[in-house]
């Protein structure tokens, strides 16, 4: 090795170590959301710059987020400092481990998030982030085709299959969009959708007649359903390249068509059944793991993300709504003000029945959703008899809802221990 | 330092690093795999299996290793004995038929996709050509033979160059001395072939199967973008139940399940190829 390169290497190594040195004093936020390079980058500059402390602002896959997240809470020390994720992520913890966040001062402004928020405990464990939900997009060339009688921003199951037909005979294409593939959130459609809209249930009605109605309507639907769905997992591809004309995603999973060509495509709440428009939101949080290095820069940096502007900025970067009390700007990006009058819609409908999250279900959150994947694949994929399949996975259903004594939530009717499976 | 211990000091720097990171993490995992939380029990295993998905993930795996693998092996056998035979470029064709081998399994899955999917490439030719008036939908549940056959396709173009470059530095190792006898003696190509090659490249060949049926039995990312749902596989099956289940004893009895297959081949390919003792080129 010559003195040029040796040098070189000792150079080289100091300003690693120098860099480590500054890496840890940045909060490391280790979240699953605003993962597109796009939105990550929104977020460190737009959302995070603000903040006075350095943030090192870390999305990734769930896979890899709870590995390493386990693995620090196993060895009982760690570098996260800041944990961003979904409901479904947290409720599947230990609520032990994370820390208690009841004494911070802030707080969003729905009571149901802060209760969801408390993981089954009496002290919040993570602290509500921000929502969004789910509603329904269409390309405007299909408008054309709707139902005579129909209102786009109050149609019926019956009238969304006809639309599908009327687009299916004058382009001789299935247009209609589901994501059914394998990051599709399909399973969140039938909990929060199609049951409560069809059964007023979600766990309690499970295996009725009328969830037998609702899978047939579905089957129904699912014929003039483009048949590639089962690859489709975020809508706006779908969109954008006119592989599906009307569809059903996430709004965050739609953002990009409507920021791309806002005038292509409108945006609508979800259709209505006979026991109402049932709908659900989705909630996303943050929380401090129980080893955190600077649980305080941690704390400081949840409270700025609670603050309006923050949420605001929020919103730009990542199409998801504040979750406390803030006054919408004008100059929002065409995705969050279509999404934003598509949810208000579907809320504010007379017919509306909104549903929760799951909730209580610990860790077989997982198991629970695929409990309705599973019908899905077994209904509508493998066109096994429908009453045979409920039947069967009722059982499931049945087994989960004991293991884990999980009280019924909105829209079944309340229960006394575990939610039973009528 | 004695002669006699030199080998053993040796590979001590690898025996050390399989031992912390193969043998260590192996045994968590099957730890993880009997264990639920009061000794030794079999639930896991009986858990995966009863799942009604798992015959099916477990056929789909084996009919596409059993579809796959003999065409890899007959095609790279065809092309190591063309690029061996060549005069002139060799070194460039190996390069662009490796060309795969350097692209992750996902990145070739999605390249699949973009041909078969309904705007992608295959369909827009249809179309520009005649073929089909409108694009046609061609990965889709109610034609699980075009998914079955476009995994192939992906898998075949992906993983055929692990066998080639395997079989070619096999093929350099054999002495030109017998194909000159054997043309002294008027042997045919053909004959040449089946007589010297073959069985002079059983050692490469073991090697390049035995590699080549383990990595098909853990085909899941080009499965996972061109299947979508409706093939499901033995690796897709652990990845859902420690990812999306979050049941580390689930996956990792599944894990076992598909170690013990790849086990049972590798010694099966072992023994079917086995060189005769005292046997050397």
């Amino acid at each position: 090795m010559s003195i040029h390169s040796k040098l070189a290497g000792a150079v080289s190594g100091v300003a690693m170590l120098v860099g480590a040195f500054t890496v840890q004093a940045e909060t490391l936020f280790w979240s699953t959301q605003a993962r597109p390079a796009e939105e990550a980058q929104a977020m460190r500059t737009e959302v995070l710059g603000g903040f006075d402390g350095g943030v090192d602002y870390q999305p990734n896959e769930d896979g890899p987020w709870l590995t390493r997240l386990q693995a620090e809470l196993q060895a009982g020390s760690g570098s996260i400092d800041l944990l961003g994720s979904l409901h479904g992520n947290f409720s599947a913890m230990n609520p032990d481990d994370l820390m208690d966040l009841s004494d911070l001062g802030v707080m969003s402004a729905s009571d149901t998030f802060n209760d969801l928020a408390k993981l089954g405990t009496d002290s919040l464990h993570y602290m509500p982030w921000m929502q969004a939900s789910y509603i329904m997009a269409a390309n405007t060339e299909a408008l054309q085709y709707l139902p005579e009688g129909a209102d786009i921003n109050a149609l019926t199951y019956d009238q969304l299959i006809a639309w599908a037909a009327n687009v299916e005979e004058a382009t001789g294409q299935k247009k209609f969009g589901f994501p059914a593939g394998p990051k599709g959130l399909k399973h969140r459609f039938f909990q929060g959708y199609l049951y409560p809209s069809y059964t007023d249930g979600v766990v309690r009605t499970f295996a009725s007649p009328e969830a037998v109605t609702a899978w047939e309507k579905f089957k129904e639907l699912w014929s003039h359903t483009n048949p590639a769905s089962t690859n489709f997992s975020f809508m706006q591809e779908q969109l954008l390249n006119g592989d599906a004309w009307i569809v059903f995603d996430h709004t965050s999973r739609l953002a990009q068509a409507f920021n791309e060509r806002p005038d292509d495509f409108v945006a609508f709440p979800a259709p209505a059944g006979p026991t109402g428009r049932g709908f659900m939101p989705v909630l996303a949080g943050v929380a401090i793991p129980r080893t955190a290095p600077d649980a305080e820069g941690a704390k400081a940096l949840l409270t700025y993300l609670m603050q309006p502007e923050t949420q605001i900025a929020t919103l730009k970067a990542t199409n998801f709504f504040p979750v406390v009390e803030v006054e919408l700007p004008d100059d929002l990006p065409p995705s969050v003000k279509a999404a934003g009058e598509a949810v208000a819609r579907m809320s504010g409908s007379p017919d509306a029945n909104p549903g929760l999250l799951p909730a209580g279900l610990g860790s077989m959150g997982g198991d629970f959703n695929r409990v309705y994947v599973d019908s899905f694949e077994r209904i509508v994929l493998a066109g096994q008899p429908i009453e045979q399949v409920l039947e069967d996975q009722k059982k499931q259903l049945e087994k989960i809802m004991n293991e884990t004594g999980a009280p019924c939530w909105a829209p079944d009717a309340p229960s006394e221990g575990a939610c039973p499976v009528e | 330092m004695e002669a006699r211990l030199l080998p053993y000091f040796l590979i001590l720097p690898v025996t050390l690093f399989l031992c912390l990171f193969f043998l260590y993490p192996f045994a968590l995992v099957a730890q993880q795999a009997f264990g639920t939380g009061n000794g030794f029990s079999l639930d896991n295993f009986r858990e995966v299996v009863s799942y009604w998905k798992f015959p099916i993930s477990m056929k789909n795996t084996f009919l596409l290793a059993a579809a796959v693998v003999p065409i890899q092996l007959a095609l790279s056998l065809l092309m190591a004995t063309m690029v061996t035979k060549m005069q002139k470029g060799r070194d460039l064709v190996l390069y662009i038929w490796t060309i795969p081998l350097g692209i992750s399994d996902l990145a070739a899955g999605i390249i699949w996709l973009a041909i078969f999917e309904q705007s992608g490439f295959l369909n827009s030719m249809m179309v520009g050509l005649g073929v089909t008036d409108q694009p046609v939908s061609l990965l889709s549940y109610q034609t699980p033979w075009i998914v079955f056959l476009a995994i192939m396709l992906a898998e075949i173009w992906r993983a055929t160059a692990i066998m080639l470059v395997i079989l070619v530095a096999g093929i350099g190792l054999i002495p030109k001395e017998y194909y000159e006898a054997a043309d002294v003696f008027g042997a045919s190509r053909w004959k040449q072939f089946t007589r010297i090659t073959l069985p002079l490249l059983r050692p490469s060949l073991q090697t390049a199967l035995v590699l080549r049926v383990i990595l098909a039995f853990e085909v899941f990312a080009v499965v996972a973008a061109l299947g979508g749902t409706i093939f499901p596989v033995l690796m897709g099956e652990i990845y859902a139940y420690q990812f999306d289940l979050q049941n580390g004893g689930a996956a990792a009895a599944l894990a076992i399940i598909v170690l013990i297959i790849s086990i049972v081949f590798t010694l099966i390919i072992m023994r079917a190829l086995r060189v005769p003792k005292g046997a050397t080129i």
